[in-house]
């Protein structure tokens, strides 16, 4: 009997499975996404990009707390012109790759759409939603207005499905995916990191060198499948959930609760790169047991009344 | 609590090495179990957390770390006085392996110390173990007392002549390969010489584990700051062996990550 098949297309993307690296995690080169590629993720994610290269903010840059990590990177990156030659060796291999980059201007955004499209990325994933620089480095979706300025943007510099990331840190996450989707973005992905802190009792000192981080791993789950269902309840766009998938459960239940794929990050810490085999092994196991043809058949089947 | 997290130690002693080189001892049960070539991030509140290899481990409760002054946040630690507090995470990584029963460790500079603790597990484990020690001149040996004190064969190189062999402890390598016909070599130090090692080794195919440094950041092997190759120092090292050093030798010597993850040209 032949194996069931995971293939998924994702706003017409081919992808052999629903699963890639988060932004940020294991993207800093060729080498690194191709080992994540032949690790068993469906598409890899890019080091957020960026105009200029970026040391990021000096350590300690990251910080261990129940249920999780706090980091704050701030966006360390090589810039997306020098990783143009990293993206054309990926897709020299047939890997799928997924651009992630970040600008401080509407200019800069086009400009880097463009550089990346032509450096033969499969599609741009739009970070607007770092928690870890300040307004001047990166423009936040809290702002309804520089999210709809982005995403259009983007969209006229590219003919790539675009991919907007959004933050956990607001109110209502629905009002910016609204407005990424009216603008022309082909999928949203929920969530970035959720704003944290760690303090030293016997320093007494916040840990992180820039004070204020954000939080990913397994508390942040809730909080991203809580997204993902309000997203799904009110956008037609696909959905990539992202945020403490740790086991192959955990990436069910955010199918189930409207993701068309989903982000790994924090937990290849405990489980190392296998992680993307087991998950994508579970996920057929489920769907074998539970007499489902395909991924798309679970996709928001927990909505369903 | 898991290694993980953040702990803040009291330092127990100060033990200066050479003129700028300083080993600082503490207690911590995590750096107690923890395997020699391993490491931990040494956090300096306020001014940076860079990796630093254990110098001792467990030598009845009490680890330690080597540093020498070459930054600001090795300046201050070098400055740290007995009853001050540092922070430490870990340790991270995987450490050496056993393997070969006619062993020869090669230190280079401050890279010796990181060779300490595994020259003891090995005569713990019944195996003598053949020692360089290296360094530029006299002055800057570290741990020579230390090391004879454990060791019946301890070899030592200046790149001066000014004490023992005079030239590198590569070359110094050579020699004793031939006349002690070593199985296996352990090194540690300066790129250059982890290179010059590793192709002698090569040569006369004996296997080798090195030590390599980069720029780490989260030091669990996610944000990829320290790539080599297809590995991360932090999680797939900092320990190499053969098979991966092969598999590296376009960047080994030649190019590094800065910490934006741009390669750049390692100092020769």
């Amino acid at each position: 009997m032949s194996q069931l098949s995971l293939a998924v297309e994702l706003a017409g993307l081919g992808l052999r499975n629903p699963t890639m690296n988060a932004a940020g995690v294991l993207g800093m080169s060729s080498y690194q996404l191709k080992r994540l590629y032949e690790s068993g993720a469906g598409a890899v994610v890019t080091k957020s990009l960026g105009r200029q290269p970026r040391n990021g903010h000096p350590n300690p840059t990251i910080v261990f707390v129940e249920g999780g990590v706090i980091n704050s990177m701030g966006l360390p990156n090589p810039s997306a012109e020098y990783f143009r030659d990293e993206i054309k060796r990926l897709k020299a291999e047939n890997i799928p790759v997924v651009a992630s980059f970040f600008a401080a201007s509407i200019e800069d955004f086009t400009y880097l759409a463009s550089i990346l499209t032509d450096a033969g990325a499969d599609a741009l994933e739009i970070n607007c939603s770092c928690p870890n620089v300040g307004r001047e480095k990166c423009m936040l979706e809290a702002d309804r207005e520089s999210l709809e300025k982005v995403t259009k943007a983007v969209r006229e510099a590219s003919s790539l499905p675009v991919f907007v990331k959004l933050t956990p840190n607001v109110a209502n996450i629905v009002e910016g995916a609204k407005i990424a989707e009216e603008n022309g973005a082909d999928g949203i992905t929920a969530v970035n990191t959720l704003k944290a802190l760690a303090v030293d009792i016997d320093l007494r000192k916040p840990i992180l060198s820039n004070i204020i981080g954000g939080l990913s791993g397994p508390a942040l789950k809730p909080v991203a499948l809580r997204c993902v269902w309000e997203l799904f309840e009110n956008i037609e766009i696909p959905i990539i959930g992202c945020g403490g998938v740790s086991y192959w459960r955990d990436a069910v239940e955010f199918l189930l609760c409207g993701a068309s794929a989903i982000q790994i990050g924090t937990a290849l810490m405990d489980h190392g790169v296998e992680l993307f085999k087991e998950v994508n092994e579970g996920i057929r196991r489920y769907l074998e047991e539970n007499g489902f043809r395909g991924v798309k058949d679970i996709v928001g089947l927990a909505h369903e009344t | 609590m898991r290694r993980e997290v953040h702990r803040v130690v009291k330092v127990e002693e100060v033990k200066q090495e050479a003129k700028d080189v300083f080993t600082l001892y503490f207690k911590d049960n995590f750096c107690s179990s923890a395997s020699p070539g391993q490491f931990i991030m040494v956090w300096i509140p306020g001014v940076d957390e860079i990796p630093m290899s254990l110098s001792t481990i467990n030598q009845k409760g009490v680890s330690s770390i080597t540093v020498r002054s070459v930054g600001e946040a090795t300046r201050i630690l070098c400055e740290t006085k007995v009853g001050e507090k540092i922070g430490v995470r870990g340790p991270f990584g995987n450490g050496f392996t056993l393997k070969g029963s006619k062993p020869v460790l090669v230190g280079g500079g401050t890279g010796v110390p990181a060779l300490y603790p595994l020259a003891s597990k090995m005569l713990i484990s019944g195996i003598k173990p053949s020692f360089i020690l290296g360094a530029r001149n006299a002055e800057q040996l570290l741990f020579k007392d230390r090391l004879q004190e454990i060791l019946d064969d301890l070899i030592i190189s200046t790149d001066d002549g000014s004490l023992g062999f005079k030239g590198y402890a590569s070359e110094c390598l050579g020699r004793l390969i031939l006349e002690k016909k070593c199985d296996s070599i352990y090194t540690c130090g300066p790129e250059q010489m982890i290179v010059s090692i590793f192709k002698e080794a090569e040569r006369r195919n004996i296997f080798v584990q090195a030590s390599l440094e980069r720029y780490v950041k989260c030091a669990v092997g996610l944000c990829g700051s320290c790539g080599i190759g297809p590995f991360r120092v932090c999680k797939d090292g900092p320990v190499f062996d053969s098979i991966s050093l092969r598999a590296v030798m376009n960047e080994l010597g030649f190019k590094k990550m800065d910490p934006s993850g741009r390669l750049i040209p390692v100092e020769k």
